[in-house]
């Protein structure tokens, strides 16, 4: 069976200069994987043209489509979600109003009020702030309400870019624990992140790209035990 | 100059800034949404007046034939632009939204036309008539340079502007018109007698731009719109498509540019060239509320209605260089005083 979500051969050019190289990797239903590597190693390069945003040669394949061609609204209404490094909220929009429209893309309106319950029983945080708008809120809210605004769209595939970015270790750690229940619901995530060990202890299957190509990969399980990566990226012990 | 005088040009002034208020409100919803400062919607809110006018005099009016062809042409440019794109499953229902949409309301204006209908049907026909105009323009002209700069959005603008004005003079011809008043009721408030039709002015203003705001508040494709204008990619990222954000928030601007015409054409004798005017000083006011500001910019229109009502007691010839000259002291102001936004700096 073919998996859920695959990218071959995928190639990401800035103005001539190749940010991604013939990169491969596959996400199974229902697994989290996990692309860690150094700055500017193309992560990020990697999630915006697998959501459309950057155009790439190669293909993707959601679900057994070919969606590498179309929109980002498109892959979107599929059920393919990104929560981005700079977290895009509506800043100048209240929380509730950020979560709502999380769930624009979905044709059926009668379970919206539910997923906003299920947003709140998991980030309480949310709910007391949900009159505020999403400007005022911390670092650590804001990333719950990227979150959650993409959990309003009921995604299949969550794709997660530095979902620790800046935030503090108790934060960390409740964001990457919420990211290992997410996996229960049946929603496979895609986790790319400079905070190796954190993703590796969480994913199932590791990739790890330097340079804009893929050096490596295998379950996460043996790649937290490799010790050319616990020399680079996971601080040598 | 006595009180008595002052309380009138006040009013009258009011009155004249609420019209600029509605293009107002309508230049910074499709600013924030698209990114295009729409200079023809003083052309919009002049079209409504002229085929207002046209249809009292049971003539049918040249817009239909201007939404013709531009409903041919958009769908013309929709269906290669589907073609290129490989989506020709697409194709019916451009043609529904893009051709046969608009005939269908040319078709029931001309049908309509033919039976004499009341007042309060011409003004539905001439805004129904008026609002395709800016969506239309929107998805041959602004479409596909949409990722284009600010200025060169405005630069296409201005062109669109004076195109426009040439089919005006074509479709509806040299002469000014005026439309018979909406009521012949006054009343007087602390002894200064105020006209129906001031009141309606002002009325129509508040109301309008009252049911705007309770759109953007508690519908989900208000707040798609304002989604857009406060992050793009964020809003895309909701699969909230900005070309569908930029025909709605078209289709509303060209609602609010309608009723201005409609409230401005027993008033003001309106000819096929009015619009730059009216579009010039609802733009000033927009400018007040630094073109992101709905308050702001209905403030700053109804400043610049009261401060042009005084300058063209003071001085009728030189009202409009008193008006625009306010420009230079609100933009250096505004350059001083405001902080870039997030958005621009990433451009």
């Amino acid at each position: 069976m073919s998996p859920m979500f695959a990218m071959t051969d995928v190639t990401v050019c800035y103005d001539h200069v190749e940010a991604v190289r013939n990169v491969s990797l596959s996400v199974e239903e229902g697994q989290i994987v996990t692309v860690i590597g150094p700055n500017g190693a193309g992560k990020t390069t990697l999630l915006m043209a697998a959501i459309g945003l950057l155009a790439s040669r190669g293909r993707i394949s959601f679900q057994g489509s070919e969606i590498g061609r179309m929109s980002v609204e498109n892959r979107v209404e599929r059920r393919l979600c990104l929560v981005p490094e700079k977290r895009e909220l509506f800043s100048d929009m209240t929380v509730a109003d950020n979560l709502l429209l999380g769930s624009y893309s979905l044709r059926d309106r009668s379970g919206v009020r539910q997923a906003l319950d299920e947003v709140y029983d998991r980030f309480p945080r949310l709910r007391e702030r949900q009159r505020q708008t999403a400007g005022t809120l911390s670092g650590g809210e804001r990333q719950m309400l990227a979150l959650g605004r993409a959990l309003m769209a009921k995604p299949k595939l969550l794709m997660l870019d530095e979902p620790s970015l800046g935030l503090a270790p108790l934060i960390v750690r409740e964001i990457f624990r919420t990211i290992a229940s997410l996996r229960d619901l049946g929603v496979s995530i895609l986790l790319v992140e400079q905070n190796a060990r954190a993703a590796l202890e969480t994913a199932d299957y590791g990739y790890v790209l330097e340079t804009g190509e893929i050096v490596q990969s295998g379950p996460a399980k043996d790649l937290i035990h490799d010790p050319r990566l616990i020399t680079a990226y996971l601080g040598g012990h | 100059m006595t009180s008595d005088i002052a309380a009138i040009l006040a009013i009258d002034g009011i009155a004249t800034g609420a019209v600029y208020a509605l293009v107002a409100i309508g230049t910074v919803l499709i600013f924030t949404v698209t990114r295009v400062i729409f200079i023809p919607f003083g052309d919009i809110a002049a079209f409504t007046a002229l085929t207002l006018a046209a249809l009292d005099a049971k003539r049918f009016p040249g817009t239909g034939t201007l939404v013709l062809v531009l409903a041919c042409l958009a769908t013309l440019v929709e269906i290669i632009s589907l073609l290129r794109t490989n989506e020709p499953r697409l194709v019916p229902r451009a043609l529904l939204l893009y051709l046969a949409l608009p005939c269908a309301i040319v078709g029931a204006a001309w049908i309509v036309t033919r039976m004499d209908p009341p007042l309060a049907v011409r003004l539905v026909l001439a805004l129904m008539l008026i609002t395709p105009i800016a969506p239309l323009l929107d998805r041959i002209v602004f479409r596909p340079i949409a990722d284009g700069t600010v200025l060169l959005l405005l630069t296409v603008s201005v062109a669109l502007h004076f195109a426009l004005v040439g089919l005006g003079l074509l479709f509806f011809g040299p002469e000014g018109v005026r439309t018979e008043p909406l009521t012949s009721l006054s009343t007087e408030i602390a002894g200064i007698l105020i006209s129906g039709q001031t009141m309606l002015i002002v009325i129509a203003a508040l109301v309008f731009s009252g049911l705007l705001y309770l759109f953007f508040d508690f519908t989900l494709v208000g707040k798609s719109l304002r989604a857009t204008a406060v992050n793009r990619t964020g809003s895309r990222l909701m699969g909230i498509r900005p070309a569908r954000a930029g025909t709605i928030a078209y289709l509303l601007g060209s609602l609010m540019a309608g009723v201005s015409g409609i409230l401005i054409a027993p008033v003001n004798t309106v000819f096929y060239d009015s619009g730059f005017l009216i579009g010039l000083k609802a733009f000033v006011g927009a400018i007040v509320g630094g073109l992101t500001s709905y308050p702001g910019a209905a403030i700053g229109a109804v400043g610049v209605g009261i401060l042009e009502s005084f300058a063209s007691f003071e001085s009728s010839a030189l009202k409009d260089v008193i008006v625009f000259s306010l420009l230079i002291p609100i933009l250096i102001w505004r350059s001083l005083s405001s902080l870039h936004s997030e958005e621009e700096i990433e451009e």
